[in-house]
């Protein structure tokens, strides 16, 4: 967890869009580029925007074909937004969706095209379902509206129910205020799974779970995955969970991406400094090593006025002069493990006290 | 014991047994209101009574006689009088309750088709088009409804369709005003973005998912407006701009009527007592539905 | 806090915009020659025409609206073609005599509604509550120009102990303060105040209920406070709501009195409109329906303005 790196050879313009070619693996099945969505604050007599929620600022990621990655971060960061402007239920103001090399939108991949491609689950809140739709209805209802015959989408829905676990008998014609938390979110991997997509968004969908019923489901959705060859994008502010189910990890602060990175080393050694913090806010199972005192101090600043440079500058222990003068970008820290963190720490030749000598280019 | 625990009869029994939908919860509950089902039954035996007037009522009731006028109730033959031409009350309020219930229901129906569909796109596509729909309600809503429709009849004349017209266009504002809050309000919830990211189109989503968690609420608004729509076109009667003489209709007939109440209040009264009792059953049952279908608008 | 009140009224300007259009329309979509009032069906055609060009109503209609609009903003709501008095001194006297039963009627209405929807809503569930719910649904489901005419049949015609119509002794259409005139008011009052004590009740006792049932009262209990002082509490959280409704039944009163001062002859704006209807007397009409609306457009912004400043959940604005 230290916070000197070992200087790696950076070369000029690596962000996470290319660590797919760099690697040499194949090309990702999601790949976002620089999205952005800001939300127009109206006021003053004549209703116009005096400010703007930076909710999604610029962020960029690739996820691979058949993984799991994970998105955490605080209330505030973006997250859930990002998971709305993936599925475009809200329109990003720019920046592009790519699946499978194909933008969304445009190259012969229209919206209704990509939605067979990806799907989401809420997380449970009584209004994930519509309280006037049997258990079959809901989860026919999206094959039905891509052409399905409506018996043949009964019967995906009949499969789908044994496959998350509910015996189909039982559950068909029920509603939803008849089931409990566990087994409405259930109905919502199913009727995700039911247009066959191949990347599912997780919205915090095991968050408002107890303890006991969130484990059968993450099992439940580790077996999904490997059943139906997934993708699974899993969006959680809970460490824990994340770690056991992502292969690499994304972290958000205040609409940005902070670090990625695969899940084992950013938990062993994250580099940035909000990673660290976080991680080390992880209540430990061992009663000697409590937490003196907190990791963060204050309270996330607002995102409609973020702050300069460095968004994370006016809590990080490390901030210096620079880091609210200069936005750091997103970099590779470690090749081989192809962990990136955007922090002026880990950028060599930055001009931070802490940073790396640039290593002479060969 | 200080809060009483609000109708939390959750039958442990039923719930193991077989799938209940939602109208089998209301139907239940109705099934134990007992002022509801009274008053329900009162509204059924005045509907009841309207549709079978021909062969309820003892005589025509345009039949005017001048020697008969403003006879008592009990008389002989009239059991509740006559009224200031000669014409037997009994009959004349039977088939008061065709005009009086038509003249009220109507305009209801009208407004929830119209205040509804409106307030429905306004709510369910929002921005611009809601904004627009909304200020033009607003317009409307700047009138007390009694001065609105009485401007709107007194402009168009008086007459029995005029008057529809009239208390119609004073509904549509509030049935569209209710119809856009709650459908904003389920077009936020997540089941519709979920609906969404399946790749329905607007008119599916509205079909399948929206409207059936939205009628109920509309419905029972326009249920509690019915009553409100009875006084109201029995006023415009009885101010003239309603139902034209010598049509039976209970407003219209308080008018006429008022001459007689020094010489016999008690018959200057009844016409009035109908649209009494008729409201106030409309307004119970509409209570009783909204209490059994648990709606909070 | 500020921004809210200067954005609402702001918003007013288009609204009152679209009453005065409304109100211009509204009596020009009336089938009929607008001179039918004046002159009879078979006068000579030049008679006609000379008296639309003096009336103005030979002009496009967008004209016609501009010009009446203008000269109401300057107080002239032009002559009644009935009796050629101007329009804007008949309100004057008329308005004042509606508003006065409006203000009684509101505030027997909020007395008794107040005390019914109270005690209905502390006693949640108990016979009290029932007879206080069961007054307040008759309030609001009873045909208040009916009401006036069994309260007229009951104490003026059995009992003979107040008047049937009028607003003072003799039928004058002044008023004084004195007791014969008081006496003209009581049944009027009363009647008009059915519906808003109607209305009221039922918003008191929801609103109690609900603060009743909310959490901090059972802290409150918790503390040991008495009835009293938790009353105090109830009636500062129930206050910004019960008085909203309550600006806003004044509203309706105003404007929904003529069906009340039809059946008491009561000389206010009510009167003045029923007679215009049935003269067809356009000028008249227009105003008295731009007067009435402005009020409630007005009282509708001094409520919403009010309940803002009392309801500190609002303040953020």
């Amino acid at each position: 967890m230290s916070a000197e790196s070992i200087a790696v050879e950076t070369p000029p313009a690596e962000t996470a869009g290319h660590a797919g070619h760099r690697s040499g693996e194949r090309r990702a099945l999601v790949s976002v580029n620089d999205l952005k969505k800001y939300f127009p604050i109206r006021g003053g007599l004549l209703n116009r925007t005096i400010a703007n929620v930076q909710a999604v600022d610029g962020i960029s990621f690739e996820v691979k074909r058949g993984e799991t990655l994970g998105i955490v971060g605080e209330s505030g960061c973006g997250k859930s937004t990002t998971a709305r402007l993936l599925m475009r239920l809200i329109e990003p103001d720019s920046g592009d969706v790519i699946i499978d090399g194909k933008r969304v939108g445009a190259d012969g991949m229209s919206l209704r095209g990509m939605r067979r491609q990806m799907q989401m689950v809420f997380q449970d809140s009584f209004a994930s379902l519509n309280p006037r739709l049997t258990i079959e209805d809901t989860i026919a209802f999206g094959p039905m509206v891509h052409g399905v015959p409506q018996a043949e989408a009964r019967t995906r829905a009949r499969d789908l129910l044994a496959k998350v676990g509910l015996d189909p008998n039982l559950f068909i014609r029920r509603y939803p205020h008849e089931l409990s938390g566990g087994q409405r979110q259930r109905i919502n991997i199913a009727r995700a799974l039911a247009l066959e997509p191949k990347i599912v968004l997780l919205d915090e969908a095991v968050s408002a779970l107890d303890k006991s019923v969130e484990a059968q489901v993450l099992n439940l959705l580790m077996d999904l995955k490997r059943d139906f060859e997934l993708t699974y994008i899993f969006i959680s502010h809970d460490l824990h969970v994340v770690h056991y189910v992502s292969d690499r990890v994304l972290v958000m602060y205040l609409g940005q991406v902070v670090e990625i990175g695969p899940v084992d080393e950013i938990y062993a050694s994250p580099r940035h400094p909000y990673t660290q913090a976080l991680l080390s806010a992880m209540p430990s199972m061992d009663p000697d090593n409590r937490a003196e005192k907190p990791p963060l101090a204050g309270d996330p600043p607002n995102p409609i006025n973020p702050p300069s440079g460095c968004r994370f500058h006016t809590r990080c222990p490390f901030a210096e002069d620079l880091c609210s003068k200069r936005s750091p970008t997103l970099e590779l820290v470690d090749a081989a493990a192809g962990q990136f963190a955007a922090c002026h720490m880990t950028s060599p030749g930055s001009g931070h006290s802490k940073a790396p000598q640039k290593r002479a280019t060969a | 014991m200080n809060t009483p625990i609000a109708e939390a009869n959750i039958d442990v029994a039923q719930v193991a047994v077989q799938s209940r939908g939602y109208w089998t919860t209301v139907l239940q509950r109705l099934r134990r209101d007992r002022v509801t089902l009274f008053f329900g039954s009162v509204v059924l035996a005045i509907i009841l009574v309207a549709i079978f007037a021909p062969l309820l009522a003892p005589h025509d009731p345009y039949h005017a006689s001048m020697i008969k006028r403003l006879k008592p109730v009990g008389t002989e033959g009239h059991l509740l009088g006559t009224d200031e031409t000669g014409r037997d009350m009994l009959s004349r309020l039977i088939y008061g309750a065709r005009l009086s219930l038509f003249m009220g229901i109507m305009p209801v129906i009208n407004a929830l088709v119209i205040g509804g569909a409106l307030g429905i796109i306004a709510g369910f596509v929002g921005g611009r088009t809601n904004m627009i729909i909304m200020r033009a309600m607003d317009v409307f809503y700047a009138f007390p409804s009694v001065l609105l429709a009485i401007a709107i009849s007194g402009a168009l004349g008086a007459g029995i369709f005029n008057a529809i017209i009239s208390l119609t266009l004073v509904f549509i504002p509030p049935l569209a005003r209710v119809s856009e809050s709650v459908t904003t309000q389920v077009r936020n919830l997540d089941y519709v973005d979920a609906a969404r990211a399946s790749g329905a189109r607007a008119l599916t989503i509205i079909r399948v998912h929206v409207l059936s968690n939205v009628l109920g609420a509309i419905f029972i608004y326009s249920t509690s407006l019915i009553s409100v729509s009875i006084i109201l076109a029995s006023g415009l009667s009885f101010l003239g701009l309603g139902t034209k003489p010598p049509e039976p209709e209970w407003g219209l007939m308080l008018n006429t009527l008022r001459q007689a109440i020094y010489v016999n209040p008690v018959l200057a009264a009844l016409p009035g007592v109908m649209i009494f009792i008729t409201s106030l059953s409309f307004n119970l049952v509409s209570d009783g539905l909204r209490s059994a279908m648990d709606i909070k608008v | 806090m500020l921004e809210y009140i200067l954005r609402r009224l702001a918003y007013v300007i288009p609204i009152s915009f679209g009453v005065t259009v409304l109100c211009f329309a509204l009596v020009h979509i009336a089938p009929g020659d607008p001179l039918d009032a004046v002159v009879g069906a078979d006068a000579p055609a030049e008679v006609v025409e000379k008296l639309k060009k003096d009336y103005g109503f030979d002009q496009p209609l967008p004209f016609q609206y501009a010009r009446w609009l203008g000269r109401a903003l300057s107080g002239d709501l032009g002559l009644s073609v009935v009796n050629n008095q101007p329009v804007a001194a008949q309100l004057a006297i008329a308005v004042p005599n509606t508003l006065m039963l409006a203000l009684v009627a509101t505030a027997i209405g909020f007395v008794l509604g107040t005390l019914l929807g109270g005690l209905a809503g502390y006693y949640q569930g108990t016979w009290i509550d029932k007879f206080a719910t069961g007054f307040g649904v008759a309030g609001v489901s009873v045909p208040h120009y009916w009401l006036g005419i069994v309260l007229v049949i009951i104490f003026a015609v059995e009992l003979n102990v107040l008047p049937a119509t009028g607003i003072g002794p003799g039928g004058s259409d002044g008023w004084k303060f004195d007791w014969a005139h008081l006496r003209h008011i009581v049944l009027p009052a009363i009647t008009l105040s059915v519906i808003p004590c109607g209305i009221i009740t039922r918003t008191v006792r929801a609103t109690v209920a609900e603060i009743l049932n909310q959490e901090f009262i059972q802290a409150l209990r918790a503390k040991g406070l008495r009835h009293g002082r938790i009353m105090l509490h109830i009636i500062k959280n129930a206050a910004p709501t019960v008085l909203a409704v309550m600006g806003l039944q004044l509203g309706y009163l105003l404007g929904g009195s003529i069906l009340v001062e039809t059946v008491f002859n009561w000389p206010g704006t009510g009167f003045l409109l029923n007679d215009a209807i049935f003269r067809r007397d356009i000028p008249t009409l227009q105003g008295t329906i731009l007067v009435l609306a402005m009020f409630f457009v007005f009282l509708n912004l001094v409520v919403d303005i009010l309940q803002t400043l009392t309801d500190p959940r609002m303040r953020r604005g």
